[in-house]
C-alpha cells in the first residue's frame, strides 16, 4: 500500500496522510477459482484415467528409435527454415524490384507454392523420376551432365525440398511484409547521409524489419516443425512416421500419439524462448524501457 | 563574391499532372544563410530536396560547390550518375528533416558516428571524439547512450543536426526543422541554427520561423505556386515586400 500526502491547501484542513485502498475485484478471484478447479479436474484425468497408460509413454519417450526419428524431425526442421529463409530473401527482394520481370516471377512463384497443399507437393517431387527419368546441368544446346533422378532425389531429398519450396513462398511474404514495414523517412534519411547502398540495408533497414519479422518468422518455424509430421507419405522415418510404425506392432495408440505430442510442445517451447530473446534484442530503442524478462521478474519476487 | 556553393538554374518538376517546380533559379553563396518562405504547396520542400537529389528535378541543372547533382556533363548530353556516386555526392550536403528520422534502434552517438565510418571511411576513434564533440555542441553531452525515442522532439532534432554535421558537408539543408515541434522545443533548435549560422555554415533552411529569419539570413526568397516570387535581404523582403503575393502571406504570418 502506498501512502499519499496531499499537498497543502490555503484552507484551514491540517496537512493529513491519506492511505489508498486497492479497488476489489471479487469476479477476478471467482473466475481464478474456476479455472483452477478444471485444472485439478483434468490433471486428475490424466493421472487416474488407465487410456493414457503413462508406463508405455515413459517406455517409448527416450526410446532409441523415437529419439533418432526425433533427429531426423529436427534435420527436416533446420535445413528446412534454412533453405526457406534463403530461398525467401531473394523472392522479397524481387518482388520488391522494380523490374516488372522479376517482380512477376517471384508473384507467380509465391501464387503457385503457397497455393498446391504441401503434401500434394510432396508426393509430386517425389514422383519426380515418373516425370523425369533423368536430370542434366549444362548449357543449353552445348555439353551438360545428366543423373538419374531416382539417385538425385532420395526420399529425405524430395521431402526437403518439398518443405523448402513452401516455407521459401511463405518466408519471402513475411520479409516482404517486414522491409515494407520500415518507415519511407528512414530509407530517406539514410540516403541523404550517403550511406552506401548495402549497409543501407544491412544496418538501418534490417534491424528494423525484424520487429514484423520475427513473431511471422517464429510462427512460420513452429509451423514447419509440425509440418514435417506430413513427410511420413514419403516412408521417411521421421517422429510421427515412428510412432505409428510403433503403434501399428503394439496397438497402443494413444500412449504414443502422446510421445509425438510431447516432443512437438518441449521443441515449441524452445523455440518460443528462442523467439522471446531474439525479439528483445532487436526490440531495442524501440520501446523506452524493456519490460523485464520472466526470469529476471521471478529473481526480483523471490529477493523481496 | 566566391564562386557559389549552390547554384539552381531553370529547374521544373511535376509530380503527374502537378507542375511543382516552374522555372526556379537560386544562387547560395558559402557562409551564407539562404532562407526560404512560402505557403504550402508552393514547392519549397521539393526545391530543396532537389537539391541533394532526393528528388530527381525534369528540366534543369543543380550545381553544389561547382558539382553537376546527379549527372555528369560530356557534351550536349547529361548521363545519370550510378546510386553510389549519387550517394558520395550527398554524404557533402547535409540535410535535416521535418521529423527528425533519427535511427531508433541505434543511439544519437551512434546515429552521429554512422555515416562518416560507412560513408566517408573516417577512422572510428576519430568519428567517436568528433561526434561526441558535436553532441556536446548541440548540448546533448549527457545524452549520448539514449535511444531517439527516449528523447524529446527538440533533442532529436538537435541530434539529427548533430548528425548532419558530422560529415563536414559544404552545406546543410533544412527542411521546416521546427515545424513538428512543440512551441516550447522550438527554441532550442533556432539556438543551434542561430550558432551554425554565426560559425559561418552554409545554410538553406525552409522554415515558416519569420524571426529567424529575420535575425539569421543574408537572403529572403518567397516563392508561390512553384515560382521565386521575390528575394532579397530580410529587411527588404520581409519589411518592404515588393509582391502583393508577398504582402499577404506575409500579413497572415506576422501578427
Amino acid at each position: 500500500m502506498s501512502v499519499l500526502s496531499p499537498p497543502r491547501s490555503a484552507t484551514a484542513d491540517p496537512p493529513e496522510e491519506l492511505v489508498v485502498v486497492p479497488a476489489r475485484h471479487p469476479w477476478r478471484w471467482a473466475g481464478t477459482a474456476l479455472v483452477l478447479v478444471l485444472l485439478a479436474q483434468f490433471v486428475h484425468g490424466l493421472a487416474t484415467n488407465p487410456g493414457w497408460d503413462w508406463n508405455t509413454f515413459f517406455g517409448y519417450f527416450l526410446e532409441k528409435s523415437v529419439v533418432e526419428a526425433l533427429g531426423t524431425t529436427l534435420q527436416l526442421t533446420v535445413a528446412g527454415a534454412i533453405l526457406g529463409f534463403l530461398g525467401g530473401i531473394p523472392l522479397a527482394a524481387m518482388r520488391l524490384s522494380k523490374n516488372p520481370v522479376l517482380s512477376t516471377v517471384s508473384w507467380a512463384y509465391i501464387w503457385v507454392f503457397r497455393s498446391v497443399p504441401l503434401i500434394v507437393q510432396l508426393l509430386f517431387w517425389a514422383n519426380l523420376g515418373y516425370l523425369y527419368d533423368r536430370l542434366q546441368v549444362g548449357v543449353p544446346f552445348g555439353p551438360g551432365w545428366s543423373f538419374a533422378t531416382a539417385d538425385l532425389v532420395s526420399p529425405f531429398g524430395a521431402a526437403l525440398l518439398g518443405l523448402a519450396l513452401h516455407e521459401a513462398a511463405f518466408a519471402g511474404e513475411i520479409i516482404r511484409a517486414g522491409l515494407l514495414s520500415v518507415d519511407q523517412g528512414q530509407h530517406e534519411a539514410a540516403a541523404a547521409l550517403g550511406i552506401p547502398r548495402h549497409r543501407q540495408f544491412f544496418k538501418i533497414v534490417v534491424p528494423q524489419a525484424m520487429r514484423a519479422i520475427l513473431p511471422n518468422a517464429a510462427n512460420l518455424l513452429v509451423n514447419l516443425l509440425k509440418s514435417t509430421s506430413i513427410v511420413y507419405v514419403l516412408a521417411i522415418g521421421e517422429l510421427f512416421y515412428q510412432v505409428q510404425v510403433i503403434y501399428g506392432r503394439s496397438g497402443r495408440v494413444v500412449p504414443l500419439l502422446m510421445v509425438a505430442t510431447v516432443w512437438y510442445v518441449i521443441l515449441t517451447a524452445a523455440l518460443s524462448i528462442l523467439q522471446y530473446y531474439t525479439e528483445r534484442y532487436f526490440a531495442r530503442g524501440a520501446v523506452r524501457t524493456l519490460p523485464p524478462t520472466p526470469f529476471q521478474k521471478l529473481k526480483a519476487v523471490l529477493r523481496k | 563574391m566566391s564562386t557559389p556553393v549552390v547554384e539552381v538554374t531553370g529547374v521544373h518538376k511535376s509530380f503527374g499532372a502537378l507542375h511543382v517546380l516552374r522555372g526556379v533559379d537560386l544562387v547560395a553563396h558559402a557562409g551564407t544563410v539562404t532562407v526560404i518562405l512560402g505557403p504550402s504547396g508552393s514547392g519549397k520542400s521539393t526545391l530543396l530536396r532537389s537539391l541533394n537529389h532526393l528528388e530527381k528535378v525534369d528540366r534543369g541543372l543543380v550545381r553544389v560547390g561547382g558539382d553537376l547533382i546527379g549527372y555528369r556533363q560530356a557534351g550536349n548530353k547529361l548521363h545519370e550518375l550510378s546510386e553510389r556516386q549519387i550517394l558520395k555526392q550527398r554524404a557533402g550536403i547535409g540535410f535535416v528533416f521535418q521529423n527528425f528520422n533519427l535511427f531508433p534502434h541505434l543511439t544519437a552517438l551512434e546515429n552521429v558516428t554512422e555515416a562518416p565510418i560507412s560513408a566517408q571511411r573516417k577512422s572510428k576513434a576519430q568519428v567517436y571524439e568528433r561526434a561526441r564533440e558535436l553532441l556536446d555542441r548541440v548540448g546533448l553531452s549527457d545524452k549520448a547512450d539514449a535511444y531517439p525515442r527516449q528523447l524529446s522532439g527538440g533533442q532529436q532534432q538537435r541530434v539529427a543536426i548533430a548528425r548532419a554535421l558530422a560529415l563536414e558537408p559544404q552545406l546543410i539543408l533544412f527542411d521546416e526543422p521546427t515545424s513538428a515541434l512543440d512551441p516550447e522545443l522550438v527554441g532550442e533548435v533556432l539556438d543551434v541554427l542561430r550558432d551554425l549560422a554565426a560559425a559561418g555554415t552554409t545554410m538553406i533552411v525552409v522554415t515558416h520561423e519569420i524571426g529567424f529569419a529575420r535575425e539569421a539570413a543574408d537572403n529572403v526568397i518567397f516563392m508561390d505556386e512553384g515560382q521565386i516570387v521575390e528575394q532579397g535581404p530580410p529587411a527588404q523582403v520581409l519589411d518592404n515586400p515588393q509582391h502583393d503575393r508577398t504582402r499577404a502571406f506575409l500579413s497572415k504570418v506576422l501578427i
